[in-house]
């Protein structure tokens, strides 16, 4: 009789708990612990800003684990993977055979000087990557007539990194929408020198932000907010006045990993990038966001990855090699506005790249392109979510990339003489 | 891959003119490179660069502000002062590494 401990209830942690429990022999304890009883739908957390309502995004954790999984509703202080101890606050303690830390990442609205702790907090200054933020957007956006809006991304890594370029396209149509548009002067703020991270898409995003008269301020790393002058106040010195600032804070891993030790400088738990496995203990793999590996915190890399990890397990625990190695595969939609999506499909070693994604069923979707037909598929992704993927079923998408359908783009960019983006 | 040459020395770059390899790197060659953007590499100038290639040798990716504040102890006002306007990707230049992103 062996025992798995999971920590977090969340996308990973519930789905590896249900899809253990079926490979697993009934001997096995699995239990998982999580703070409450809530389970937020956080890729609804985008629409609840404009139009979604907030208990759609909301369901009970604790129906979506199986029959033989044991749930507990406590807040984790700390791991001792020496010990193979997991303290709770309030002074009990959990031993375990094997550890799966499932804890996700954080907003940190605390990170930025005059974000959480500033007179317009939830006033003029907003995030949705919480629901209470969401919430109080949508009464903000409802209020808003006229002005100067900034969407914001402090810095990587975030949770869905193209959340801020939705939110951005999203709010662009919104306003167009209730005729106020001319009235609405949108900036993109963000750290990158482009609009995202790799080139082909940077350029794709980056274009269609121009068509929709959005502005881009790169290379901007924020210092503070001066909320006396309603001003995003970069490193650099400038000062990016605004009526609504709508900020992605910086991003860390659980407080009870940073308190172990367990962690990077922003709290993400170093494993291998191809199994999972801690590096601090051969007992423990991390799953979804709370790894550090170099993809994107998204519930898509969480789910590929926990499908890779499971046969994983099932070998570890037995003594014997690990037989997979999970790529980095991404899978993201992007809402685009106009009742449109783009789709994004990528790895740790390939790009997202221009072209067709085969998916079954609803046939191929285009690739970096805004379609009506991916916009349909975001939306399903909701029901997906809790029926599919929660429960542990099988997805009808291959969880390692695949290039079927992509275009190789090449020399997007020609060499250049000595460091342009450097001066 | 381009190559770049420079008072005598070659080095593969990217697209942007980032190292590739940064084994091709030089205490002379960043002194030089420092000369095109306008910057003298004194001590203070130096020991971020210096942390920055230790820490990429040690764990792999170009280091970012956060993780020079961090882990590094510098402080992000005065790397700004030293480097002004962009100065993770001044740095990382300097330094032969590639561009720092944070991850997708
Ligand atoms: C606005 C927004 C939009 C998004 N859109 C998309 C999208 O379109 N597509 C996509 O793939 N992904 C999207 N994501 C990302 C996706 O939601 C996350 O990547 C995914 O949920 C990560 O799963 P996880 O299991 O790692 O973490 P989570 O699902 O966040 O779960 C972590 C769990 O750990 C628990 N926990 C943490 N610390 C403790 C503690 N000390 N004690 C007890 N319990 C603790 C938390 O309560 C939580 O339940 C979006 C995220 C946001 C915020």
């Amino acid at each position: 009789m062996s025992s798995l401990l999971i920590l977090g209830a969340g996308t990973a942690g519930t789905m590896a708990a249900n899809m253990l429990r079926d490979k697993l022999d009934p001997s096995w304890s699995i239990t998982v612990v999580d703070r409450d009883d809530d389970h937020v739908y956080q890729p609804g957390l985008l629409f609840v800003p404009f139009w979604m309502k907030p208990d759609r995004v909301v369901k009970d954790r604790r129906s979506f684990l199986k029959e033989g999984v044991t749930y507990l509703r406590r807040e984790i202080a700390k791991v001792d993977p020496a010990a193979h101890r997991v303290d709770l606050v309030g002074g009990d303690h959990l031993g375990y055979d094997w550890l799966i830390i499932a804890s996700g990442s954080r907003a940190r609205t605390d990170l930025v000087p005059g974000m959480a702790d500033g007179a317009l907090f939830r006033t003029k200054v907003h995030d949705f990557y919480t629901l209470e933020g969401a919430v109080a957007l949508h009464e903000a956006l409802d209020n808003f007539t006229e002005g100067r809006i900034l969407v914001h991304l402090a810095e990587l890594p975030i949770k869905c990194p193209v959340a801020p370029l939705e939110f951005t396209f999203l709010v662009e149509d919104y306003f167009r929408k209730k005729g106020i548009r001319h009235k609405v002067d949108i900036t993109y703020v963000t750290p990158l020198d482009g609009a995202f991270t790799k080139p082909v898409s940077s350029k794709a995003f980056g274009s269609l932000l121009t068509d929709r008269s959005v502005r881009l301020a790169a290379d901007f790393t924020v210092e503070r907010i001066d909320n006396e002058k309603q001003q995003l106040i970069g490193y650099d010195g400038r000062a990016l006045p605004f009526d609504l600032l709508v900020t992605i804070p910086p991003h860390t891993g659980a407080q009870f990993v940073i308190d172990s030790g367990l962690g990077d400088e922003g709290g993400f738990i170093p494993v291998d990038k191809h199994t999972l496995r801690a590096d601090v203990s051969g007992r423990i793999f991390v799953l979804g966001d709370a790894s550090n590996i170099p993809a994107s915190k998204a519930g898509s890399v969480a789910h590929f990855a926990t499908e890779v990890f499971i046969d994983n397990f099932l070998a570890a625990i037995e003594g014997k090699p690990l037989p997979n190695a999970f790529d980095g595969h991404a899978n993201c939609f992007i809402e685009s506005g106009r009742g449109q999506a783009m789709l994004i499909d990528f790895n740790y070693d390939t790009e997202p790249l221009p072209g067709m994604y085969p998916a079954p069923l609803v046939g191929p979707m285009t690739l970096l392109k805004p379609s009506r037909i991916n916009h349909v598929g975001k939306l399903a992704f909701e029901q997906m979510y809790w029926r599919i993927l929660l429960p542990g079923h099988k997805m009808p998408v291959p969880a390692l990339m695949s290039m079927a359908g992509k275009k190789a783009v090449n020399g997007s960019t020609p060499a250049a003489a000595s460091a342009p983006a450097a001066r | 891959m381009p190559t770049n040459t420079l008072n005598g020395r070659s080095f593969e770059v990217d697209e942007e003119g980032f190292f590739t390899d940064s084994s091709q790197w030089s205490p002379e060659l960043a002194t030089d490179l420092a000369a095109l953007i306008g910057v003298e590499l004194d001590e203070a100038h130096l020991a971020p660069i210096r942390f920055m290639r230790e820490d990429a040798a040690a764990n792999g990716p170009t280091p970012t502000l956060r993780r020079l504040q961090a882990v590094g102890g510098f402080d992000i006002k005065e790397l700004y002062r030293l480097y002004p306007g962009k100065p993770a990707k001044k740095m990382s230049w300097l330094a032969g590494l590639r561009k720092p992103v944070g991850c997708v």
